[in-house]
């Protein structure tokens, strides 16, 4: 589908606003009995030089600062991250099956992690992204050089497949370190399963430089992305050097996956559903699909975070349930719609 | 001025050598047609000129050595029009040929008013305005080709590479496609290397034929040095006529099956050598 200019301020603008009310309703969604006007009025104090009374209790203004928005962010932070990821995975590796919860980039990143929370408690919680990075780096090397080998006709298909057997793997991993300090286990598992608790804003701050840096980066190849679809072949005669863009998009979109696995567990199929959705709306150029495909992640999991408060309250859902609910099925329709392209 | 040296160039295709010290230099502005059998190494060659693959021994395209400068500056002296060039999914046209601007266009900057100008300029230049707006997947063969040829000379290179460049074509936009190539040929001191199948096509628009044979090169110079009765038996296995032309040697296959040996001595003496036969070039040449 190929959109007109104005088509697409109207897709970028129905989106931000998608985002703007996902976070609204989700500030509001709970039991502490916050209202609208309240919230409002005291998100304008929070600006400097204003001062308004909210009405909201020292209770209530508590759980709006230090509890629900910490965890909106959060939400948000994961969601672009994962979406972002997916789509540069997908761009890439030319393969529109990539994500990094398929790419086994979540698992490897998860048993990362665990090492790092079952051996490495003394490094407190910024160490856990640096550990899940390795871990996840490993994953994804570990999922190509196994896709390429084994390769043939369905290449796509097959790294796919390599990279559900490496996440097993790593799960099964994971598990046997689990198991070993069953102290630790009630946290992993929870953990594990995909989940946006917040200790205030620490998970927030450690997250954010890691998000944005590689956003950055990521955004900042939108034309190279576009020029890689044309195949390794064409890409360089068109003066781009596929390999290395290859090669530092995987370890960007890793890193940035690693930090909001190290966060906020294995959510899978945000990276496979976000950005499918936005180029049925606005076509496959990177320009528009990058920074729509982080707004959309964003607002995505915001809402996924509310179905799971809300689905089975006052207990909570994992969130990776309810991401895995919808993107499972969605997964099996972009798999029938690419048996048809290759 | 040269405008390609190769210097005893050799390349690999999965680990087997498939070209063997290749020599060659072209003048700028020059056509040079190369020819040869299916697998006697066009597109090695062609992707060793553009840098795409490694080579040893030196080469030089425009100033230019592929194997040690930037890619960008390699992809501003030379463009490649691939033989099967591969079709994104949900890119218009226009998206395609842009894509030709990628090495003059900072690598994180955005492209300027005049690279849409070249753009429009080779769309206009090609007749492709009306499908700008297209899906490229929605494009016929011939169709492809020709935006993939839009998108080399959006690079403004000053080699161009064609590989296969009519395959897909009508006789009708054959002639199109290669007068127009010819046509920027003259007017912009491009220099173009096509690798082609259609022998009488090739002697056309080359000013040079260059037959590749199993790797190496057979024979070098005026189509009427290469293109021969017996070289094309012996380099193809094929048994042809060739008559001259206003324009140059057509190359015309001949049936005749498994004849005696009289039968195929009696094609290769039809062979119009220089002189050739005036009442058939009378006759049918017009």
């Amino acid at each position: 589908m190929i959109a007109s200019p104005a088509r697409r301020a109207l897709v970028v603008a129905c989106a931000v606003l998608a985002l703007v009310v996902a976070v609204f309703v989700s500030i509001l969604v709970g039991p502490a009995g916050l209202t609208p006007r309240g919230v409002l009025l005291d998100m304008a104090d929070q600006l400097p030089y204003v001062r308004v009374e909210s009405g909201l209790t020292p209770r209530q203004q508590a759980i709006l600062w230090k509890i629900r928005m910490p965890r909106i962010v959060l939400g948000a932070l994961v969601g672009a991250m994962l979406a972002l990821a997916g789509a540069a995975y997908q761009g890439v590796f030319r393969n529109p099956l990539a994500d990094p919860y398929l790419l086994g980039v979540s698992s490897g990143a998860g048993l990362g992690a665990t090492l790092a929370i079952v051996f490495g408690a003394a490094a407190g919680f910024a160490g856990v992204p640096v550990a899940a990075f390795v871990g996840g780096l490993l994953a994804v090397g570990a999922t190509y050089t196994l896709g390429r080998t084994v390769g043939g006709v369905r290449s796509e298909v097959v790294v796919i497949l390599a990279g559900v057997a490496v996440a097993a793997f790593a799960n099964a991993a994971q598990t046997f370190f689990m198991q070993l300090h069953d102290d630790t286990l009630r946290q992993v598992y929870s953990w594990m399963l995909g989940r946006l608790a917040t200790d205030g804003w620490t998970e927030v701050l450690v997250v954010l430089p890691y998000v944005v840096a590689t956003a950055a980066v990521i955004v900042a190849h939108r034309r190279t992305l576009d020029v890689m679809a044309v195949g390794d072949v064409e890409a360089a005669s068109l003066g781009i050097d596929p390999a290395r863009v290859r090669l530092l998009l995987v370890c960007v979109a890793t890193l940035g996956t690693a930090a909001v696995v190290a966060a906020g567990g294995l959510i899978g199929f945000v990276g496979i559903v976000v950005p499918h959705a936005v180029r049925l709306l606005v076509g496959h150029g990177h320009r528009l699909l990058l920074p729509l495909s982080l707004i959309a992640g964003a607002a995505f999991l915001v809402v996924a975070d509310v179905a799971a408060r809300t689905l089975m309250a006052p207990a909570e859902l994992p969130i990776g349930v309810v991401t895995a609910a919808v993107g499972a099925p969605f997964f099996l329709l972009v798999l029938r719609r690419s048996r048809g392209v290759s | 001025m040269t405008a390609v040296v190769c210097e005893r160039v050799s390349a690999e295709r999965g680990g087997v050598e498939v070209l063997h010290d290749i020599d060659l230099v072209v003048a700028a502005g020059a056509w040079v047609s190369l020819v040869g059998p299916n697998g006697s190494g066009k597109t090695t060659l062609l992707h060793a000129v553009a840098g795409l693959i490694s080579a040893r021994g030196g080469i030089r395209v425009a100033g230019v050595e592929p194997g040690r400068a930037s890619r960008r500056a390699v992809a501003r002296a030379v463009a490649l029009m691939p033989q099967r060039p591969v079709v994104p999914e949900g890119v218009t046209v226009r998206e395609l040929v842009r894509l030709g601007r990628t090495p003059h266009i900072p690598r994180f900057g955005s492209e300027t008013l005049r690279d849409r100008e070249i753009v429009d300029g080779v769309l206009a230049r090609l007749e492709l305005e009306d499908f700008a707006a297209r899906p490229a997947t929605e494009l016929s063969g011939g169709e492809l080709q020709r935006v993939v040829l839009a998108r080399a000379l959006a690079q403004q290179p000053r080699v161009l590479l064609l590989d296969e460049p009519t395959s897909a074509l009508d006789i009708g936009h054959q002639q199109q496609v290669l007068e127009l190539v010819d046509a920027m040929r003259r007017e912009g001191e491009l220099t173009v290397i096509a690798a082609m199948h259609d022998l009488t096509s090739a002697a056309q628009y080359g000013d040079r034929l260059v037959l590749l044979d199993r790797g190496r090169i057979a024979a070098d110079g005026p189509q009427a040095e290469v293109l021969t009765v017996r070289r094309i038996a012996e380099v193809y296995g094929a048994r042809v006529e060739v008559l001259d032309r206003r324009d140059g040697r057509a190359v015309l296959p001949l049936r005749g099956g498994r004849g005696s040996a009289a039968d195929s001595s009696g094609a290769i003496s039809v062979e119009h050598d220089g002189a050739g036969n005036p009442g058939a070039d009378g006759t049918e040449s017009r």
